[in-house]
This record gives structure tokens, C-alpha cells and sequence, in this order.
């Protein structure tokens, strides 16, 4: 073997420096949001009408709340919803495992604004029916309405979540459980439940992120929710920076959220990080 | 029951041909949106996963935006604000009034959306394929587009494959937006009918199935492509 052998190696491409193109062209693209950010800002100062704004400036104030409200109510509903419908997916009964796969694959596969559409409308035509029931003065309001048809729909998406993070857990869990003379009741609480929280955290996050987004279709059926506030000065207007506006709040909102689950989830998990890590 | 069916008979007198068209229309819709969300996802992908920080913090702007709008208000500010930008643009050659497609709007907002959720898909995927790849395809003396396009893209395609599809499913059914800017589609179909028959919760009903059997099609034709995409994989 020659000695050259071992000195003339080739190396590794030196890294690139300067202004490679991928550079120029990441900093042409940052200027072009830095660029649009500050036009919005000086389409606000700039444009700045105190009248529009202390006229439309808390209605959307307001509809921030309603929207909060909706997704509050629907995802909670729902979660509640959600767990017995997870378990009739699991059930050896074949007509309750056919039922809630129905369900689940309905919800799922259909729009949402189609299923609002159903509910709203459908409610309506059913109006005889519903007051002899005396669930008359729940359908005939348009946010209620809504409520439930996200309480259903999100409650089919999170049966999911749930299902898959329950199988997730080893079956070894469960049957050193039964080893222990633990009974299911106890086994699923204090083993299973725990273990599969930590593995639906994630996706139950970005389920709620989905349900901010989703309520907007609210405004569809006359809620004025965030959306349907900003239409409704649209409308009025003719102004287009309420839509604008409308985009900024739902973007923190959701920014916030996702955040806040961060944290939420780097504390729920901090036994399973290591010091390495 | 029975009169029910008969409004959906083909022809003047049922609704039948009219869903037709609408089916016909949200299926072109997504059609026509998939490859722009796939293609623009692609790239915001290459640069998420590019060295240069710069880039990479420009394409992570754009996923946060367009991830987290909803849907509804990205399609409103790109049919309302198209038609203003557009129009002045269009003003300053000639006093001729025009009018944004609503097409053309839907297709923009709805691949904004996709490709902002596919470049993370897309992404995912290229960390998934191992550093060794690109080193082999240096190795053997490709450029770096003779590398992405025999190397890497084949075996990023079966990676974003199920990711993907998840993302075709949403797709399918955020056409239904479209119905909000009066554009024929299904569900707006579906509402004329219910004007004029007052049969809201059947033609609802009927539509949702509608959606549902597109829903199946389409994943009758994934798993088609998945077992083609996975034809060089051990089983």
C-alpha cells in the first residue's frame, strides 16, 4: 500500500458560505412576509377610522368570545362522549362495535358544514316532533345547534385518538394487572388509562386546533362567533381589513394554544425525559 | 319514503342531475387542487429542511399561517382580497370590471391550506430517509437534482403516501366550503334543493352519503397506490 493512499483522501464538499441561493432566496422571502406584515400594520395606523373600529372592535371582541365558548363546550361535550363511544368500538358485542364504527365513520367522512347544514335545517323540518319532545327551545337557536353538531363531530375524531392510544399500551400491562388480582375497572384507571393520556395528549391538541378552526362554519347558520361578527362588518363596510383582523385573532388563538399544550405536555411527560435529553 | 326518492330522479322534475353536476364539480375542484398543494407543499418542504436558517424560517412562517387559519377566512381573504388586488392591478390599465373566478379562488385557498399541512407531511418524510442516501448518490457522482429526483423522491413518496391520503380525505371534504362563495359545488346544489322542496334533513342526508361514498372511492384507490408505492418493500 502506498503512503499517498491514506493523505489523498477526498474530502468532504466544504460547507458553502456567503450568499449561496438558498440564502438569497430565504432572505427574499423573509423580506416578502416582513414586507406584508408591515403593510398590514400601516393599513391599520395608516387607515385607522376610530369610529369603524370602536364600532366593529368590540362586536369581534365578542365573537372571540362565542367562538371560545363553542369550542370550549364542544370539545369538552365531546371528550365525554367520546370515551364511552371509544369502549362500543372495542365491544365484542358485534351490533354495538357495528353502531359506533357507523357513527365514527359517518362523522368523519362527511363535512362538517354538511352535518350543520343537517342538524340546523333538519331541526326545522322536524319542528313537530321536537316540541312534543320538548327539545324544541334547544334546536331552534343556532348557536345550541352548533354546539352539538361540533360535540358529535368532535366527538367521533376523539373516539379515535382515544382507541388507538388505549391499543397502544402493551398488553403485558394489562395482564400483569390481572396478575395482581386487579379488577378491569381498577386495571384501566390505574395502568392503562395513564399510560395512553400521555399518547392521545399530542393528537387531542391538534383536535381542539382543528375545532377552533372548524367553528368558523358556525357563522354559516347565523352565530356570531368570530367569523360571523367579521362578516357581518364586511358586509356593513365593505372594509377589508376586518377580515384581516379576524385572521391575526384566530392565528394567536390557535399560536397560544399550541403553546400552551406544549407546556401542558413537556409537564405531564417530565418522568419520562432523561437528564441526556 | 316514496315521493322522497322521486325528487332525486334525473331529469325536470327530480334533483337528481342537478346533485350530478355539483358531485361533478367538488370532484374537479379537488382534482384540480391537489397537484398545486402537493407541489408548493414540496418545495416549502425542501426548505424547511434546507441548512439555511434564513429559508427555513421563511417556510416555517408560511406553515404557521396557513395552518392556522381557518379554512373558511383563508378563502375569504383570497376571494374578497384577490378581487381588490386584482382590480387595482387590472385599474390601472383599463376601467374594465373584473370578476375573481370562484373556481379559481377555491383552488388557491384550498391548496394554500393543503400544502401548508403537506409540507409537514413532506418533511417528515425526509427525515425519515437517512443521511447515507445522499452521501451515496454524491458518492456515485449525481448532481443534486439527479440525487432528489432518482434517490430521494421514490423513497419519500412512499413514506408521505399515508400521511397524504389523510390530507386528500380533509381535502374531499373542505370543497364544501366552497358552497359559502356561490360556487355550484354539491352542498350549494344541495341547498337550492332544499329551497325549493323543503326537504332539508333528506337532501342533507342524501349529500353527507354522497360524501361518504367519495370518501370510500378514494380509499379504495389509496390503498391501491400504497401497495404499488410499497412494491419494493419485504413483506
Amino acid at each position: 500500500m502506498s503512503e499517498t493512499s491514506t493523505t489523498a483522501v477526498m474530502r468532504p464538499p466544504a460547507t458553502r458560505r456567503g450568499w449561496t441561493r438558498a440564502r438569497v432566496l430565504g432572505a427574499v422571502w423573509l423580506a416578502g412576509w416582513v414586507a406584508l406584515g408591515a403593510s398590514v400594520v400601516a393599513m391599520f395606523v395608516l387607515g385607522f377610522d376610530p369610529d369603524f373600529f370602536w364600532r366593529y372592535g368590540p362586536r369581534m371582541l365578542n365573537g372571540l368570545l362565542v367562538t371560545l365558548q363553542l369550542v370550549a363546550l364542544a370539545v369538552a361535550l365531546g371528550a365525554m362522549l367520546a370515551l364511552p363511544v371509544a369502549f362500543a368500538r372495542a365491544s365484542k358485542n358485534p351490533l354495538v362495535g357495528v353502531a359506533a364504527y357507523a357513527y365514527v365513520y359517518f362523522f368523519r367522512g362527511t363535512p362538517l358544514l354538511a352535518q350543520t347544514f343537517l342538524v340546523y335545517y333538519g331541526a326545522g323540518q322536524f319542528r313537530g316532533l321536537l316540541e312534543s319532545a320538548h327539545l324544541w327551545w334547544f334546536f331552534r337557536d343556532a348557536f345550541n345547534c352548533a354546539v352539538f353538531t361540533f360535540t358529535l363531530n368532535t366527538a367521533a375524531y376523539q373516539a379515535e385518538i382515544f382507541r388507538g392510544a388505549i391499543d397502544s399500551v402493551p398488553r403485558g400491562q394489562t395482564e400483569g394487572g390481572l396478575a395482581l388480582g386487579l379488577s378491569r375497572w381498577n386495571i384501566f384507571r390505574h395502568i392503562v388509562a395513564p399510560q395512553a393520556m400521555i399518547i392521545a395528549l399530542r393528537p387531542f391538541g391538534n383536535e381542539i386546533i382543528l375545532m377552533i378552526k372548524g367553528s368558523a362554519i358556525a357563522s354559516v347558520i347565523t352565530v356570531f362567533d368570530l367569523m360571523g361578527e367579521t362578516r357581518l362588518a364586511f358586509s356593513r363596510s365593505f372594509d377589508f381589513q376586518v377580515y384581516l383582523w379576524a385572521a391575526l385573532l384566530y392565528l394567536s388563538l390557535v399560536e397560544i394554544m399550541r403553546r400552551v399544550w406544549d407546556r401542558i405536555e413537556a409537564r405531564l411527560t417530565r418522568h419520562l425525559k432523561r437528564d441526556s435529553d | 319514503m316514496e315521493e322522497l326518492f322521486e325528487l332525486l330522479r334525473f331529469g325536470a322534475q327530480g334533483w337528481g342531475d342537478e346533485l350530478a353536476t355539483g358531485v361533478w364539480l367538488t370532484i374537479r375542484l379537488a382534482l384540480a387542487t391537489l397537484p398545486l398543494g402537493l407541489a408548493i407543499g414540496f418545495f416549502v418542504a425542501l426548505a424547511k429542511n434546507s441548512d439555511e436558517p434564513l429559508l427555513r424560517a421563511a417556510a416555517n412562517v408560511y406553515t404557521t399561517i396557513f395552518r392556522g387559519v381557518p379554512e373558511l377566512l383563508t378563502l375569504f381573504i383570497v376571494y374578497y382580497g384577490g378581487q381588490i388586488v386584482i382590480g387595482r392591478i387590472v385599474a390601472l390599465f383599463s376601467d374594465a370590471y373584473v370578476e375573481v373566478n370562484g373556481f379559481v379562488a377555491g383552488m388557491v385557498a384550498l391548496g394554500l391550506v393543503f400544502s401548508a399541512f403537506a409540507s409537514e407531511v413532506f418533511l417528515g418524510a425526509f427525515r425519515g430517509i437517512g443521511k447515507g442516501q445522499y452521501e451515496a448518490g454524491s458518492a456515485l457522482g449525481l448532481s443534486r437534482f439527479q440525487t432528489m429526483q432518482l434517490i430521494i423522491v421514490p423513497q419519500l413518496i412512499r413514506l408521505a403516501l399515508p400521511g397524504l391520503s389523510n390530507l386528500w380525505m380533509v381535502l374531499l371534504k373542505d370543497t364544501a366550503l366552497v358552497s359559502v362563495i356561490a360556487l355550484d359545488d354539491l352542498l350549494r346544489k344541495t341547498n337550492i334543493a332544499v329551497g325549493a322542496t323543503k326537504e332539508p334533513f333528506f337532501f342533507y342526508f342524501v349529500a353527507c352519503m354522497i360524501y361518504l361514498v367519495m370518501s370510500i372511492i378514494s380509499s379504495i384507490g389509496i390503498d391501491r397506490i400504497n401497495a404499488w408505492a410499497q412494491r419494493g418493500e419485504a413483506r
